[in-house]
């Protein structure tokens, strides 16, 4: 099967467990199990080409001018991790399905284990070191998700967010040290990287990118001093403990040092930085725990000792460390997830995780004291058993391994660290399965049911297996070496043996079980010294932590973000010209080329009243029904401007406009107050002043400057010149330009425009259904109402007037491709037609008698332009192509027929739809404010003037 | 000519930015509506000025003014309508919900009473 199948199934099947919520749990369970099995099996048919040394690749070009590409590489390597993310994972998912109670959403569940299960697998098999930060981004996400699934408990969120921080944190740094490590070799290719040793190490950079991406790695694998986190994260429901944080994930930084061991490793920064970091945590693990009552946090801090064990190995440099660490991998993934499982089966079975209450299990639940009880002894490291071999292996190599110049280090803390494991393992056994059978228990504990301790039960006939039979593992194990070594060493000859001799390790090995056997002897008063002891607490550490950085980042940024619009505008806009200033100041500039134009006294004329009235309204502006005049000289003094430089389309678009924005401003300021009160002080309107003169001279400079020179390069517009009439069957180059040769375009916007019209729709109705309501019911017109609402006179125009719009509307829609016009512009003017009847004969009249809503009108116009575009996909042509003919109708004239009048007419629908849905809510809202709207369309009140106060009586039943 | 057209959108954006700058939603409403019109003048003008020679292709005429930014600047006007129109319901809710139509969280140095918080 394809490598990107095997990756693409998770994420796609990801979607099914969510589906089948409602089908049950075993169809959900069922569901996530086949998709699991299917990239399994797909993983399996790879096997003879990985087990013949070959590699499988796989490539899709993504972004290539980034060197990010698809790419991904299966060798022995990933083939084994890959083997233990999907193997466990099938496991798990059987498991989970009888460990998720009732009241668990099985499918939200599933749906994020297969998410972390497939980005566990892309991170294996990525030969992409970009697509690697992906998948590595991916995983801290979803176990984030995982980590926190049980969102009621404070501690499964404080401990997802505490995971999430952290691993973020060094993946973070990751990416960093990857950049560095792709610009050393000038490729994001794993496969290019890993030919690169010399060139990397030879690099300046080297030691930097090294600390960084081994951050990520220590981030993700809890080594010291990141330790913290992996405890925190075992609130996590158990299958995700034992499928996590036992088997995959916190094995995702292991992976990625023994990927990159053969470029990074065998420089003594290298052995320095990972062995000691290794060693320091193996043993500060094992100490802790000893001391923990709970069985998780036992086993998770045993999991953070184990970790330190493999990364102190792979620190070492040498050829038969990393085989020592492949080979322990291997033997951790089987009985620490089995211990894991257990662990979740004692808690199922007797509600309680707390070793103190527990004890004498073995009566009482003999398949999981088997079970647990073998897992256990292995991680101990009793002969037999799968842990004694790589526990020997590690000794060996720590026997060889020297220190900072001591030669006793390594070797006695590997052995203290070593005989720490084999006192927690036996208290584990002892503390809880051993002793007399209490009659305390919280529940009464029973074996479970075989669904549960089946999974543990598989891996434990590994351990085993493994453990008597280790030739069995051995050319496996040397495949998988052969692949971490790459060029960089030969894999080394020594042979997987139970007995080697009376060898140093195997004494180290005695030293370890003996004086764990010691330990647990004087197990209590060592108890009550620790108790006594005085440790740093790591999450009140990474609480401080965090708290500090927060309220730096407060202090930072409040003081320039503090929810003020006029601050952040007045900072924007002195920001841009800064930049626009060093742009002018460093560039160079050019005679003029262009010799300016005479003006004509009209034009001149234009421009004065155009000024005068910003001016006007910038003086005024505390009058707001004066500025909404003023600003409407300026929008028609702008209109007649494009009618003198030769744009008929901007002019007609902007007049149109401008009457629908008046209109709307006009709906709007009847609720906003009419006066702007004086507020700033005379220093804050002279600092504003300043900035608008600033970027007035700024624009204008910018402006002045390009008028009088020729573009640097040739416009493209000959092309739309040369081929509009050619190409686009139209005459008028702005109109083709809309509707077909930047189509897309346009249609985008057409869509924005729809989506902007139904946001204030919803606006609206939220504002109408909340206690804006009741105000607006209640709220008094703040000014004497017209005594005729609806004057007669403007009623009979607007009527005459509606079909005559109608088919100005129409006309300038037709003659759009040739002449001035088009969608955009009619869907204006027949807006501005309707909106004159809203106005003359009022809201009610008018909307009873619409046949379509609004909504729909938007709807079928963004449909009516969408399929005209896909139409073009059925003669084998991109979306949007247009085509045109002649036809000739007698008795008319020869007229042309082009399928982006279609696109256009979807324009129309759009515009219009969308002018009116926006005015029209506007409306609503005036409605339901003060006036009882008639339904007769010209009423003429005898009363004439209706005094404000009335208007009180209007309550809800009238309107 | 050309002089004027950029004066024009030189004053424009400086009445828009003094506008935009206030601390009411009406008259930051009207600036930015007078900054699109120096924006839209100014993406126009980007095709330099030409008088009496529109894009609509005619026989016998060889030089038409460049077509590409009234065709980018006409479907900006529309746009801009929309955004306004969204602006301006925004604004409108704040108002009605709160009876209060400042545009800043807090206003420095003012002391604010809000009147409809009731």
């Amino acid at each position: 099967m394809s490598l990107l199948i095997i990756v693409a199934l998770p994420f796609l099947g990801a979607l099914l467990p969510g589906l089948m919520n409602s089908a049950g749990r075993a169809a959900c369970a069922g569901v996530t199990f086949t998709v699991s099995l299917a990239a399994f099996i797909g993983l399996l048919t790879n096997l003879p080409t990985v087990l013949a040394g070959d590699v499988v690749m796989a490539r899709v070009d993504w972004m290539p001018a980034l060197g990010l590409n698809f790419t991904l590489m299966l060798d022995s390597l990933g083939f084994f991790f890959a083997l233990l993310i999907l193997g466990i994972g099938l496991l798990i998912i059987a498991y989970a399905r009888h460990y998720l109670s009732r009241d668990d959403n099985m499918g939200e569940f599933f749906t994020y284990l297969l998410l972390f299960q497939g980005a566990m697998v892309g991170i294996v098999l990525s030969d992409n070191i970009l697509l690697l930060l992906v998948f590595w981004e991916l995983t801290s996400l979803s176990s984030f998700l995982l980590i926190g699934f049980w969102k009621h408990l404070p501690e499964g969120r404080q401990g997802a967010r505490m995971a999430l921080v952290t691993t973020g944190m060094g993946g973070l740094s990751m990416i960093a040290g990857m950049l560095i490590l792709g610009q050393i070799v000038g490729s994001y290719d794993l496969s290019v990287i890993l030919q690169n040793r010399d060139l990397i190490q030879a690099d300046p950079l080297y030691l930097t990118a090294l600390i960084l991406i081994l951050l990520g790695c220590f981030t993700k694998s809890a080594q010291f001093p990141f330790h913290f986190w992996l405890p925190h994260a075992m609130a996590a429901p158990t299958p995700v403990s034992a499928y996590l944080h036992s088997a995959t994930m916190v094995k995702a930084g292991i992976f990625l040092m023994a990927r990159m061991w053969p470029v990074l490793s065998g420089t003594p920064e290298w052995f320095v930085i990972v062995t000691t970091a290794g060693l320091v945590t193996m043993v500060l693990g094992a100490v802790i725990a000893l001391f923990k009552h709970d069985l998780k946090a036992l086993l998770a801090f045993s999991t953070v000792s184990h970790l330190g064990l493999i990364t102190m190995l792979l620190g070492t440099g040498t050829a038969f460390g990393a085989m020592a660490a492949v080979f322990h991998i291997l033997n951790h993934a089987t009985f620490k997830a089995a211990l894991f499982m257990s662990a979740g089966i004692i808690d199922h079975e007797t509600h309680t995780r707390d070793i103190r209450r527990l004890g004498g299990l073995r009566h009482l639940m003999p398949v999981t004291f088997v079970i647990a009880t073998l897992a256990a002894l292995s991680m101990a490291g009793i002969p037999l058993l799968n842990g004694f071999l790589s526990k020997e292996m590690m000794l060996e190599e720590a026997n060889h391994t020297v220190l900072f110049d001591v030669p006793w280090l390594v070797p006695a803390l590997a052995t203290f660290g070593a005989l720490f494991s084999a006192a927690y393992c036996f208290r584990l056994i002892w503390h809880v399965f051993l002793g007399p059978v209490r009659d305390d228990y919280p529940a009464k504990p029973h074996d479970p049911p075989a669904g549960l301790w089946m999974p543990p039960a598989t891996l434990v006939l590994l351990v085993v297996v493994i453990g008597v039979a280790p030739f069995l593992a051995e050319p496996f194990v040397k495949l998988i070496t052969a692949s971490v070594l790459g060029d960089a060493a030969e894999i080394p000859a020594a042979h997987f043996k139970i007995w080697h001799g009376l060898v140093p390790a195997l004494f180290m090995s005695i030293i370890a079980v003996v004086g764990g056997l010691v330990m647990m002897a004087v197990f209590n008063p060592a108890l009550r010294l620790w108790d006594a002891a005085p440790r740093p607490e790591a999450k009140a550490i990474f609480d401080a932590i965090t708290d500090a950085t927060a309220s730096l980042a407060r202090k930072l940024i409040l003081p320039i973000h503090d929810g003020a619009f006029t601050r952040y505008a007045a900072i924007g806009s002195v920001a841009i010209f800064a930049v626009g200033y060093h742009a002018w100041s460093t560039g160079s500039i050019g005679f003029p080329t262009r010799t300016p134009q005479p003006a004509s006294p009209v034009f001149i004329g234009g421009w004065a009243m155009l000024v005068a009235a910003t001016a006007g309204l910038v003086l005024m502006h505390r009058n707001r029904f004066l500025s909404l005049i003023l600003i409407g000289i300026v929008g028609l003094m702008v209109s007649i401007g494009f009618v003198f430089l030769s744009a008929p389309d901007l002019a007609m678009t902007q007049f149109t406009v401008e009457v629908v924005t008046i209109i709307l401003l006009l709906l709007a300021l009847n609720f906003l107050p009419n006066h702007t009160p004086i507020e700033s002080t005379v220093l804050r309107r002279v600092r504003d002043a300043g900035i608008a003169i600033l970027g007035g001279l700024a624009t204008f400079a910018l402006a002045h400057h390009y008028l009088l020179r020729e573009a640097v390069s040739t416009p493209i517009s000959e092309f739309h010149l040369a081929n509009s009439y050619k190409g686009g069957g139209g005459n008028n180059v702005v109109n083709v330009i809309l509707v077909d040769f930047r189509g897309f375009d346009t249609y985008g916007e057409i869509i924005v425009l729809g989506i902007a019209a139904l946001l204030i729709y919803a606006l609206t109705e939220t504002l109408l259904d909340g206690p804006v309501r009741a105000r607006l019911l209640n709220r008094k017109p703040d000014q004497a109402r017209a005594g005729d609402t609806h004057p007669m006179m403007m009623v009979v125009l607007t009527r005459v007037l509606l079909p005559l719009v109608l088919m100005v509307g129409f006309y300038i829609f037709l003659r759009g491709h040739n002449e001035p016009g088009g969608g955009f512009i009619a869907g204006l003017i027949v807006s501005i037609g309707v909106v004159m009847q809203y106005m003359a004969s009022g809201f009610s009249w008018t909307s009873a008698r619409l046949k379509y809503p609004y909504h729909g009108v938007i709807g079928a116009g963004v449909l009516t332009a969408g399929l005209t575009g896909i139409g073009s996909w059925f003669v084998g042509k991109p979306f949007l192509t247009s085509d045109f003919t002649y036809v000739r109708i007698p008795p008319f004239e020869k007229f042309e027929l082009a399928t982006a009048a279609m696109f256009d007419l979807g324009v129309f629908l759009a515009v219009v739809g969308a002018v009116m849905l926006s005015l029209e809510s506007f409306s609503r809202l005036a409605r339901r404010a003060h006036t009882p709207d008639s339904e007769h369309a010209m009423d003429i009140d005898p009363s004439r003037v209706r005094p404000a106060p009335d208007s009180a009586v209007f309550t809800r039943g009238d309107v | 000519m050309e002089i004027l057209v950029a004066s024009a959108i030189g004053i424009l954006t400086a009445g828009g930015l003094y506008l935009m700058l206030r601390l009411r939603t009406f008259p930051v409403i009207l600036g930015m509506s007078l900054l699109t019109y120096a924006v839209n003048v100014f993406l126009f003008a980007s095709g330099r000025l030409t008088v009496g020679a529109p894009p609509i292709l005619r026989d016998g005429v060889t030089v038409y003014t460049d077509p590409l930014p009234q065709a980018l600047v006409l479907t900006a006007i529309v746009i801009s309508f929309g955004m306004t129109a969204v602006v301006v319901m925004i604004a409108l809710g704040a108002f009605l919900g709160s009876d209060d139509d400042h545009v800043d969280d807090r206003p420095d140095g003012a002391d604010r009473q809000p009147g409809g918080r009731s």
